[in-house]
């Protein structure tokens, strides 16, 4: 568990964090988003002290992290950067071996874990294992990363905009994959993003930022309903946000007794993207898996009844 | 391929000619006239090869141990007040002329081996040091970002990570000091240095052609042998950082 | 970069650390003789320390007060320009000093001695120099205050030797007998290096031109030129006497032409050997730095291939081409010395005759100018450099 409580940092008389306080629960994902200059990265980066807060802390598992020391608590707490910031002159194998090898883990023991890491991210430890990081691509530079910044087992993964070098296509599939390894390892994970769809599809909670300030930190349902204020509102883009909340529910929800033809969808399909489907294949009923159905009309219920909270909360 | 074979050959080439210079007489007779011996044999070639060699070789070995850790210096935290001045020194340093530093440095140190070792190794200093801050300052930042956030403490990082990366850019600057002191100290023979100058004076001092053209073709042969060997060393260490180097 | 420690609140009095190692060096040196004296030119010198040129009070005086200069270069939290105008103030009062001294011990002696600067006056004229340049680094100057601090440096340095107050240091006095002999061999050293840079525009331009236009001359051409910058100087320089001997002997015109195997023919050859690398890959650097869009729109509207090189392309790599210029010149500048060796004439004559003669003020009267003139042609196509860039003409590609 991560609590920060009012945390401040100044640089000279300019204020870069304004007493930010939150708590992000063990095994949960915390997004933090914000315009550039946000202080959003400056917040991630006094967790794990590559920024030292001038006022307020940061308590680890209840630990106060500024009596551990610096590089310590650094070697305790994941952390992965936009452009994977890989060592280039080490292999993918030395590079996912720092942390281990700065805590003195024996030979055997990083070799396996190395090969183990490489398994979980899909990249073949024979092949991948001893090649330098420029002769993979951004997706695999990427994953090489996040496998660096878990080599330790940390309970804590601090990442910034790790998906922002890699191009729309890869990065949904990079933002599942995470997403699933992060449910198996149950890892507490603090996620810098400026972009609201990537927190919303990544984060448990978001908290966003502006001009140092925490504007609003709740789970994604509450800042699509009950934004804080306008700024809050503008960068979740009010226009979309029936589809943002049709997506924040699964079909399963509004399952019916009944039979339709065509290809079944999953239970997991969320509501924008049956509505896609339905306006697709241009029916009015769609199977699910494992039976039952979901029908155009229940969709558009739906979407209407969304619209409308959202409207009485404005 | 074919470059690598033909330094060889170069090489063999000029061992051949430095350890039996008797061997090409016939090469260097007509360069000569008036019966004038053809082949330089006051210092035996070999040697004044060897003390040329050893003393480059000294004063780059010098020059690299010093300009390195002062590069380091003004890069860290505590030395960061220098990098300003430092760099205009090594920068306007190296618009003097290094016959200059050659000949300033008799006063000082009398004539033979030591002012040319001295002047060496002070012109040397400056592209080794330039170069050496030049890659401890351009270091990618998010590796940088990255070694301290994976907890490296400051000489963790500067040994395994920032001196690895900024090493093709030393080593440059090696070459760089490397190649101007073979050539100062051919010119160190007019200071009554040991080198192989002295085979070119002595055939400016008499007239003997043979002498000029074999002095001038076992120091031309070294340094190009030298700053070939170096630059495939570079890139080969830039190549495995994955650098694009152009040629 | 953020640090990892938070900075120290600002106290009153600060010092800056280059400030005080140059204090140092610069309080060191008032305590090391300042001059050589020497009855006449073949006994090695006394020593004379500030202390022993000036009896008593006066001396220690002077010492307190060039120590008090030091001090103030090195306050950090003094404004820039008092300490700017400390550094300076004891420059200009050491030089007072050197030629102050060198006056009145010769007036006491009889002729032929000399007196040289030492050790001590070296430091003290780079302890302050370095402090002034350490403080004018961290003012940011605009390119206009840069060109006029050259340019005030050049005036006042003229200025001091042309005032003849120095004019009985050694090295005036070594001057001063070979005025006409020091006047030839400037002419000559500007002739080889400036000379050899205008043939290697001439030459090395186009055939940057043609590389850019030829893709596949690129390699063996530079390389060829890369070997030929590899080579020694004294090697070069050395060959090229008996190539030159051998043409002015076998060519019947090259000789009326003034080819010769010695003399300034072979060393402006060997300079312009050193020079076309430069002009050359800089030539080709900057012509393929030339964004392809501007060329592209360029022929979109029309243009033929010729006019976009010479109307578009090359205007844009001139930039480039200019430090190609800087390069060459300071290089050219060093490089001219060894000319005096295969008696192609400049200010090498005098540092080998020096160094033949051990005659130390004999090789300061080659090296010193020899040492101002790079410096300044370095600064100025600097300043030049500079100039270009922040132009408005400024290239599209960076």
């Amino acid at each position: 568990m991560i609590q920060i409580e009012n945390l401040t940092k100044r640089y000279g008389s300019t204020e870069v964090v304004r007493g930010v306080s939150l708590r992000v629960r063990q095994g949960e994902i915390a997004a933090l988003v914000g315009t550039s200059g946000s202080g959003k990265t400056t917040l991630l980066r006094m967790i794990n002290r590559l920024v030292e807060p001038t006022e307020g802390r940061v308590l680890i598992d209840g630990e106060d992290a500024s009596g551990i020391q610096p590089h310590l608590l650094r070697r305790r707490i994941g952390y992965a950067i936009q452009g994977h910031g890989l060592f280039p002159h080490r292999t993918v194998g030395q590079n996912i071996a720092t942390v281990p090898h700065l805590l003195n883990w024996s030979n055997r023991e990083i070799d396996a874990r190395v090969d183990e890491l490489l398994h979980l991210f899909q990249l073949d430890p024979a092949q991948f294992r001893d090649r330098m990081p420029h002769e993979l691509s951004g997706g695999q530079q990427q994953r090489v990363g996040v496998a660096r910044a878990l080599a330790a087992r940390p309970e804590v993964l601090l990442m910034d905009e790790p998906f922002g070098a890699l191009d729309p296509v890869i990065r949904a599939k990079a933002q599942a994959d995470l997403l699933e390894l992060q449910k198996k390892l149950g890892t507490t994970l603090v996620i810098v993003t400026h972009d609201m769809e990537e927190a919303i599809a990544l984060g448990d909670h978001i908290a966003v930022m502006d001009k140092g300030r925490l504007l609003q930190y709740g789970t994604p349902k509450d800042l699509l309903t009950q934004p804080a204020d306008d700024f809050v509102e503008s960068l979740i883009g009010s226009a979309e946000r029936p589809f943002r909340l049709l997506s924040l529910t699964t079909v399963a929800d509004l399952a019916e007794q009944g039979e339709a033809t065509g290809a079944t969808i999953a239970r997991t399909t969320n509501l924008r993207d049956a509505l896609a489907e339905c306006l697709w294949r241009g029916v009015d009923v769609l199977p699910l898996d494992g039976g039952g159905v979901v029908t155009l009309n229940a969709l558009r219920t739906s979407g209407r009844g969304l619209a409308e909270t959202q409207g009485e909360v404005n | 391929m074919v470059g690598r074979f033909l330094l060889i050959v170069l090489t063999l080439g000029l061992c051949t000619f430095v350890v039996r210079p008797e061997m090409f007489e016939a090469v260097f007779q007509p360069f000569t006239q008036n019966d004038a011996p053809a082949i330089y044999t006051q210092t035996s070639l070999l040697r004044l090869t060897l003390s040329h060699l050893a003393l480059v070789a000294c004063a780059v070995l010098a020059s690299t141990i010093i300009a390195v850790a002062l590069g380091i210096l003004v890069t860290r935290e505590f030395g960061r007040e220098f990098l300003p001045l430092a760099r205009t020194i090594a920068s306007v340093g190296q618009t003097i002329p290094p016959v200059a530093v050659l000949a300033l440095s008799v006063p000082m140190m009398g004539f033979g081996a030591a002012p040319t070792l001295l002047a060496l190794f002070l012109y040397g200093l400056l592209p080794i040091f330039e170069n050496t801050v030049t890659g401890l300052t351009n270091l990618p930042p998010n590796v940088i970002e990255a070694a301290r956030g994976v907890g490296l403490i400051r000489r963790q990082r500067l040994w395994s990570v920032e001196l690895p990366l900024a090493f093709p850019m030393i080593l440059a600057g090696i070459r760089l000091s490397t190649v101007i002191s073979l050539a100062t100290a051919t010119i160190g023979s007019t200071i009554a240095a040991p080198t192989l100058g002295e085979v070119i004076i002595a055939g400016l001092l008499t007239s003997n052609s043979a002498y000029v053209l074999q002095g001038g073709l076992v120091v031309g042969l070294i340094a190009i042998i030298i700053y070939e060997v170096f630059s495939s060393l570079e890139h080969s260490a830039a190549r495995r950082l994955g650098f694009q180097m152009d040629a | 970069m953020h640090s990892d420690t938070t900075s120290l609140p600002r106290r009153r009095i600060t010092l800056s650390p280059p400030g005080v190692v140059f204090a140092v060096i610069g309080l060191a040196a008032l305590f090391v003789p300042i001059v050589t004296f020497k009855p006449n030119r073949i006994v090695p010198g006394d020593g004379v320390w500030i202390t022993t040129a000036y009896d008593g009070v006066a001396g220690w005086l002077i010492v307190a007060i060039l120590a008090l200069l030091f001090l103030t270069g090195a306050l950090k939290s003094l404004p820039p320009a008092v300490r700017i105008v400390a550094a300076l103030a004891g420059l200009l009062g050491t030089i007072v000093i050197l030629g102050h001294v060198a006056t009145s011990l010769i007036a006491d002696s009889a002729r032929g001695a000399r007196v040289s600067p030492a050790a001590g006056l070296w430091c003290m004229l780079a302890a302050y120099l370095l402090a002034a340049v350490d403080v004018l680094n961290r003012l940011e100057l605009s390119l206009r205050a840069r060109w006029m601090v050259l340019a005030g440096t050049v005036i006042v340095v003229v200025l001091v030797f042309a005032s003849g107050y120095l004019a009985n240091v050694s090295v005036m006095m070594e001057y001063a007998g070979r005025q006409a002999g020091f006047n030839a061999a400037f002419r000559q050293h500007l002739v080889l290096a400036f000379g050899s840079l205008g043939i290697a525009l001439v030459i090395g331009f186009p055939i940057g031109v043609l590389l850019f236009q030829v893709n596949g001359l690129r390699r063996p051409v530079l390389g060829a030129l890369n070997l030929m910058q590899t080579v020694p100087s004294l090697a070069l320089f050395g060959i090229m006497i008996p190539i030159f001997g051998w043409i002015a002997m076998n060519v019947p015109m090259a000789a009326k032409l003034g080819v010769a195997g010695i003399g300034i023919f072979p060393a402006l050859v060997a300079l312009l050997f050193y020079s076309l690398l430069p002009v050359v890959s800089n030539t080709l650097v900057g012509l393929t730095g030339v964004a392809p869009e501007v060329g592209e729109a360029a022929r979109g509207m029309g243009m033929t291939n010729a006019q976009v090189l010479a109307r578009v392309q090359i205007p844009l790599a001139l930039p480039v081409v200019l430090t190609a210029i800087r390069i060459v010149l300071v290089q050219n500048i060093g490089l001219a010395v060894i000319a005096g060796l295969i008696g192609g004439g400049g200010f090498g004559t005098f540092v080998f005759q020096g160094l033949n003669q051990s005659a130390m003020d004999l090789i300061l009267l080659g090296t010193l100018p020899t040492i101002a003139l790079a410096l300044v042609a370095g600064t100025t196509l600097d300043l030049l450099v500079d100039a270009l860039n922040t132009s408005p003409r400024k290239r599209s590609a960076s």
